[in-house]
């Protein structure tokens, strides 16, 4: 364990590293400070000096240690837009994409299950056929699209005029099929209530949670046929092994064989690939957060990056790489303690 | 190895093989088979389909804007599909779009496959250091997810090289910026599948006959590792597409003069609240119908050819 324990966290270390050294070759290779602090009459002996008296004319290790010490003490750097201390600005835009990541989990995690388990039970019933189809074209909308998708039907409104009004029935299906639509679809609004420091929450009112709901299905939609279809793959390789069978022939009452016996070896392979999905679940937010105008982690760093905000595309950039690397570590640590026959030290396969 | 006539065995290899057995029986795959084709025949043809050439600004009249397609009030009959903020013809640009788009998912889906069956060769087949290497390079990358490698490059090569010169060389910096992002799925399945073919007799019997690593690797190897190479190549290329167009959406991809069916979609966005939702849920319906019929297609040659793929 404490071998398997050392490896991991040296892995972890390693790949820090990496991630540093390249925002940091990122934010070294990216304009000219001295030009930007000077006029354009100063001239190149006086640059010279002022480029060696701030130790930009330093090795390139050098420059990077001194920017790892600083890194390592919560110092990014001062946002050129923001005129703030990056870590500042970032972690003002946290809460928001952590309440949107939270929603989207929700919804993940009440929905994958039942129908993954469902349709792994009975694969042919017409339901399971039809979650299988649905979830396909889940995949293949891409999430900002789904996003336009949820603004125009529920925010925007539709108005079907298909059918002739003037008939019996037409009127009703026209009526049916249109949408009102007074879902909020920009920003968290204004019903935010304030729990501690940056956190403004959006989960504490009925219109917060109200803006919530769209940009929460949102990223949910990309990410949940993903896992009904990983949930039910592995449901059914469980339900053909032996120890299934056997409690089966023992009697046992089949809900208690799905839910108690299968699902708990189901779940085993969906936490390693949920861990290694939340770094996908990072790349959607900036599109969700987009979309939506969510004032989150996404839309900053997009943000920073037409702004061409170097300070702050580095700093967003070091604490997802801290995010990643945290959770797959922890992914990796869970799955290590709760499935004994991983080998903890042995080479991975 | 092969009959004195190789091209006519292969003709009646594929005549006798369970892939067109089964396609046969599929009336889902001919579908999709069918839809895929038109849509890559008609983005191939588009400057002869096309009425209107979108990229020429003596065609476009501002006048024209926001038209609608044709089964609203107030359509032109001109513009069949209507026409986007600029003016231009949706039906014209939705072509030149899916060429741009196809044209950048399958040259990002080659560069991906070039590097990903390279490395996994390498990785497979010499093994030691050289995996190792490369394997965790592959783990740290998808442990990132190719689309936010795709989003943070994109970024990055954007800022560095001006935003000028990156829409000007925009179909080649996607290709790359995508290619780059995404070799790691290849080379894990290649490998995996070397690592099985590795312990074969016939590697073997190469290697006392004294034929070299490279001959043995691409010659011998690889074509006994094409099959899973073959069925995740259609999920990659619908993957590059969605990956260009979300790069596109967010500006870092094609630009709005040279617009893929991603740029179409967020230029047609900005409209979407007065009213004008074609010009953004037409080009959205058309990238879904695409992307759709290219992971069916990929869905249905998983269950056919049933390969061994790397998992987890």
């Amino acid at each position: 364990m404490i071998a398997f324990l050392t490896k991991r966290l040296m892995h972890a270390l390693l790949v820090m590293f990496v991630i540093s050294v390249i925002a940091f070759a990122i934010q070294d290779h990216l304009g000219d400070p001295i030009q930007q602090m000077v006029g354009q009459s100063v001239p190149e002996s006086e640059r010279a000096a002022l480029r060696h008296q701030l130790g930009l004319d330093a090795p390139f290790h050098v420059q990077y240690l001194r920017f790892a010490g600083n890194a390592l003490q919560g110092d990014f750097g001062y946002s050129y837009f923001y005129r703030e201390p990056a870590l500042e600005v970032i972690a003002r835009h946290l809460p928001a994409t952590l309440e949107l990541v939270f929603g989207a989990t929700l919804l993940i995690v009440l929905l994958s299950v039942p129908i993954g388990v469902y349709s792994a039970i009975r694969p042919r019933s017409l339901l399971s056929r039809f979650f299988m189809g649905v979830s396909i074209v889940g995949i293949s909308i891409p999430v900002f699209l789904t996003a336009i998708i949820l603004i125009q039907i529920f925010s925007i409104g539709v108005t079907v005029t298909l059918f002739p009004e003037s008939s019996a029935w037409g009127g009703w299906l026209n009526a049916a099929l249109s949408t009102r639509g007074s879902m909020p679809s920009f920003g968290r609004g204004q019903d935010l209530v304030h729990v501690v420091g940056h956190w403004d929450t959006n989960l504490a009112s009925l219109g917060g949670l109200k803006h919530l709901v769209l940009p929460s299905i949102a990223l949910a939609s990309i990410m949940l046929p993903l896992f009904i279809r990983l949930i039910r793959a592995e449901m059914m390789e469980v339900l053909q092994s032996e120890y299934v069978k056997f409690a089966r022939a023992k009697g046992i009452a089949p809900r208690r064989i799905h839910f108690l016996h299968a699902l708990k070896n189901t779940m085993l392979p969906v936490i390693t690939v949920g861990g290694v999905q939340i770094g996908t679940m990072v790349a959607y937010t900036i599109l969700t957060e987009t979309v939506f105008q969510w004032p989150g982690l996404g839309l900053m760093f997009l943000d920073a990056i037409h702004r061409a905000d170097i300070p702050l595309i580095v700093a967003y950039l070091m604490i997802v790489g801290v995010i990643f690397v945290i959770t797959n570590t922890l992914v990796d640590l869970i799955y290590g303690l709760v499935n004994p026959t991983v080998k903890l030290t042995g080479k991975p396969a | 190895m092969t009959t004195s006539t190789p091209a006519a065995s292969r003709w009646q290899r594929l005549r006798d093989s369970y892939l067109l057995y089964s396609f046969k029986r599929d009336w889902g795959a001919q579908l999709c088979l069918a839809i895929l084709l038109a849509l890559v025949t008609m983005a191939l043809l588009a400057p002869w389909l096309a009425p209107t050439d979108p990229y020429d600004l003596a065609q476009i009249d501002i006048l024209n804007s926001e038209l609608p397609p044709f089964w609203i009030d107030g359509a032109d009959t001109r513009y069949a599909l209507g026409t986007d903020a600029q003016g231009r013809d949706l039906w014209s640009i939705i072509l030149y779009g899916t060429r741009v788009s196809l044209l950048i998912g399958f040259g990002a889906v080659l560069l991906q496959a070039l590097l990903g069956v390279v490395f996994g060769l390498l990785a497979g087949y010499l093994g030691g250091r050289i995996d190792a290497f490369l394997m965790r390079l592959a783990d740290i990358q998808l442990s990132f997810s190719t689309l936010m490698v795709a989003i943070v490059v994109g970024a990055v090569v954007k800022a560095t090289l001006g935003g000028g010169f990156y829409s000007n060389h925009a179909v080649l910096m996607l290709i790359l910026i995508i290619g780059l992002a995404e070799w790691p799925q290849y080379a894990r399945t290649v490998r995996a599948s070397v690592l099985g073919e590795k312990r074969k007799e016939y590697v073997d019997a190469a290697k006392v006959m004294g034929l070299g690593s490279r001959r043995i690797m691409f010659r011998h190897v690889l074509p006994n590792t094409l099959t899973p190479i073959f069925v995740i190549s259609t999920v990659q290329v619908a993957n590059a597409i969605i990956s260009e167009a979300a790069l596109s959406f967010l500006g870092l991809g094609m630009p709005e003069t040279h617009p893929s069916l991603g740029s179409l979609i967020k230029a047609g966005f900005d409209y979407l609240q007065s009213g004008s939702w074609w010009i953004t849920l037409v080009p959205g319906a058309v990238l879904v119908v695409l992307v759709l019929s290219i992971n069916l297609l990929g869905d249905w040659l998983r269950d056919v050819m049933n390969p061994r793929l790397y998992k987890g």
